[in-house]
């Protein structure tokens, strides 16, 4: 049995005076994936940015590979855990090419062999050389998903926090980039949390599901249980019957 | 050529440099349909070279004084006239263009990057340092520029550098608070969350990732206010508070001649057309620029 990789443990996050995230708790084994589901505003993402630093208001417990994490993180926890955005569009700088994109986390650690490192890392997401001295603006979106993927893995994390990755691409690209992760996954042994609203994308990459209603956990269940239809939680029936329903109108 | 053009509008550049030098080109395609505007940057570039270049253009020592020919009207002798001590208006005011020109670009250069550096720093780090700074920003933009413009150089000598630094200090809050302003917008955003978990430190980020994004509004207020700090420059020279007679400045040609403004209309005419003039081109200039480069225009 390998050890968890991250543990939260009671956690809660408040935006003034509303509890957002009330005590909240799950872990992830080395080289596993844990998917959260949930509708919108049920603190699903406000979860992976306390785990990421981005959000240092939390109180409870965290731990990445058995080191209890503070609010404000060193530099050394930002090599280890990194974080994809949900839109693409919004989460590469503007006036940067894709090479300065990529060569900014290994400036940032002081990594050298920016040329190779940039030249495998484009490959590695399957991206041709071609665009590397592009603006974002002339990618596409996929493209640019793929290179979100690539910089958040320059500085060769352990952990992967995954906010809705591919909610902003069309449904032939979504399939692309999930291939794509759990490619990455294996090759690297990465451990994944992966947030989504689709219940489809989740079960494809993630053996284990928390379902998130109001800021609690409300049910953890595997991805097989949850294709086959045991669910336990009255909500995790509902938003498997609307995922069902959105997929497969027939069925219904 | 075709291989110049080329070379910068490929899709594929394979240099940073030839995608920033891309990225330049086509935004000046895009400024080139732009008539105004090129109108605009043609007049600014004839003003700019004409001081430049002007002890090479003006047909005369723009001292030089010849009483026997004062308030002349223009001549082929004197393309546009004498003023009252008989010097050549067309060399005092080439002359001229090189003091008022070269106030306006020594007080854009001291007060842009000071004003960036404000207001991105009050806008990215919030809180105390963000009232802190805004609050001195706001007595600054409280006080009448001109008033203190004039109470600063007279606690000084009157001179060109007081006019300068006078001017400059007053010409910074509107710098800064743009400058903020965009930061606020930019702050939130997802690709400046991703430099923080990069690791950056807020100092990175501020000059790496937050600065050249204000910079294109950056360059569009400097060009706008430039018109703007001729006028103030020309006013203090009016008022004599700005540069000497007899150094050739355009507002001080205006103020030492304004007894002739009935008889001898040009003398005080032809460097206020100057000065409507450089106004004009830098406000067409920086208008076409705004449309080129700020994103919120597009």
């Amino acid at each position: 049995m390998t050890a968890s990789m991250i543990a939260v443990e009671n956690l809660r996050v408040r935006f003034g005076t509303q509890d957002v995230v009330k005590g909240v708790s799950f872990s992830v084994p080395r080289g596993g994936s844990f998917g959260m589901v949930g509708e919108s505003g049920s603190g699903k993402s406000t979860i992976l940015r306390a785990v990421s630093g981005l959000n240092a208001d939390w109180t409870g417990r965290m731990e990445i590979d058995g080191v209890a994490l503070m609010p404000k993180r060193g530099r050394a926890f930002f090599r280890r855990v990194q974080m994809v955005f949900q839109d693409p569009y919004g989460s590469l700088h503007p006036g940067q090419t894709i090479d300065r994109a990529l060569s900014e986390p290994l400036l940032v650690h002081g990594i050298g062999d920016i040329e190779t490192r940039i030249l495998r890392a484009l490959a590695e997401v399957a991206l041709p050389s071609t665009v590397r001295f592009r603006f974002p603006h002339q990618l596409s979106g996929g493209q640019r998903q793929r290179v979100a993927i690539a910089r958040a893995l320059m500085a060769e994390p352990e952990v992967l926090l995954l906010d809705e990755p591919t909610s902003a691409l069309d449904v032939s690209v979504q399939a692309e980039v999930l291939n794509l992760l759990s490619a990455l996954q294996k090759s690297r042994n990465l451990t994944y949390v992966m947030v989504s609203h689709n219940l489809a994308v989740v079960a494809h990459l993630c053996p284990m599901i928390g379902v998130m209603q109001g800021g609690n956990l409300v049910e953890t269940i595997s991805a097989e249980n949850l294709r086959a239809g045991r669910t336990q939680h009255a909500h995790t029936t509902e938003l498997r019957a609307l995922s069902v329903e959105l997929e497969d109108p027939e069925e219904v | 050529m075709s291989s110049t053009r080329d070379w910068l509008l490929t899709d594929a550049p394979s240099s940073r440099r030839q995608a920033a030098w891309g990225r330049r080109y086509r935004r000046w395609l895009q400024f080139r349909t732009n008539g105004l505007a090129m109108f605009g940057l043609t007049v600014a570039v004839i003003l700019i070279l004409g001081a430049v270049f002007a002890p090479l253009l003006a047909p005369q020592n723009p001292g030089a004084q010849n009483l026997a020919m004062r308030l002349a009207p223009p001549s082929a002798q004197h393309w546009l006239g004498t003023d009252e001590l008989g010097r050549d208006l067309f060399s005092r005011l080439l002359y001229g263009g090189r003091v008022t020109l070269g106030m306006v670009v020594a007080v854009v250069i001291l007060v842009a990057p000071i004003g960036l550096l404000v207001g991105s720093v009050a806008g990215y780090a919030g809180g105390w340092a963000d009232r802190v700074l805004m609050r001195v920003t706001d007595v600054f933009l409280a006080v009448p520029q001109l008033i203190l413009a004039l109470a600063f150089v007279s606690a000084l000598k009157p001179g060109i550098t007081s006019a300068v630094i006078a001017i400059a200090l007053t010409a910074w809050p509107p710098y800064a608070r743009q400058a903020r302003a965009d930061t606020l917008t930019i702050r939130h955003s997802d690709f400046i969350a991703a430099a923080r978990l990069t690791g950056a430190s807020g100092t990175r980020i501020v000059l790496h990732h937050i600065i050249p994004l204000c910079l294109s509004s950056m360059i569009v207020r400097m060009t706008l206010s430039m018109s703007g700090i001729i006028l103030t420059a020309a006013g203090l020279g009016f008022l004599g508070m700005g540069a000497q007679p007899p150094m050739p400045e355009w507002g001080t040609m205006i103020a030492t001649s304004r007894a002739f403004i009935l008889a001898q209309w040009w003398v005080p005419a032809i460097p206020g057309i100057a000065i409507f003039v450089a106004s004009l081109a830098f406000n067409l200039l920086g208008d076409g620029l705004r449309d080129v480069l700020d994103p919120r225009q597009r």
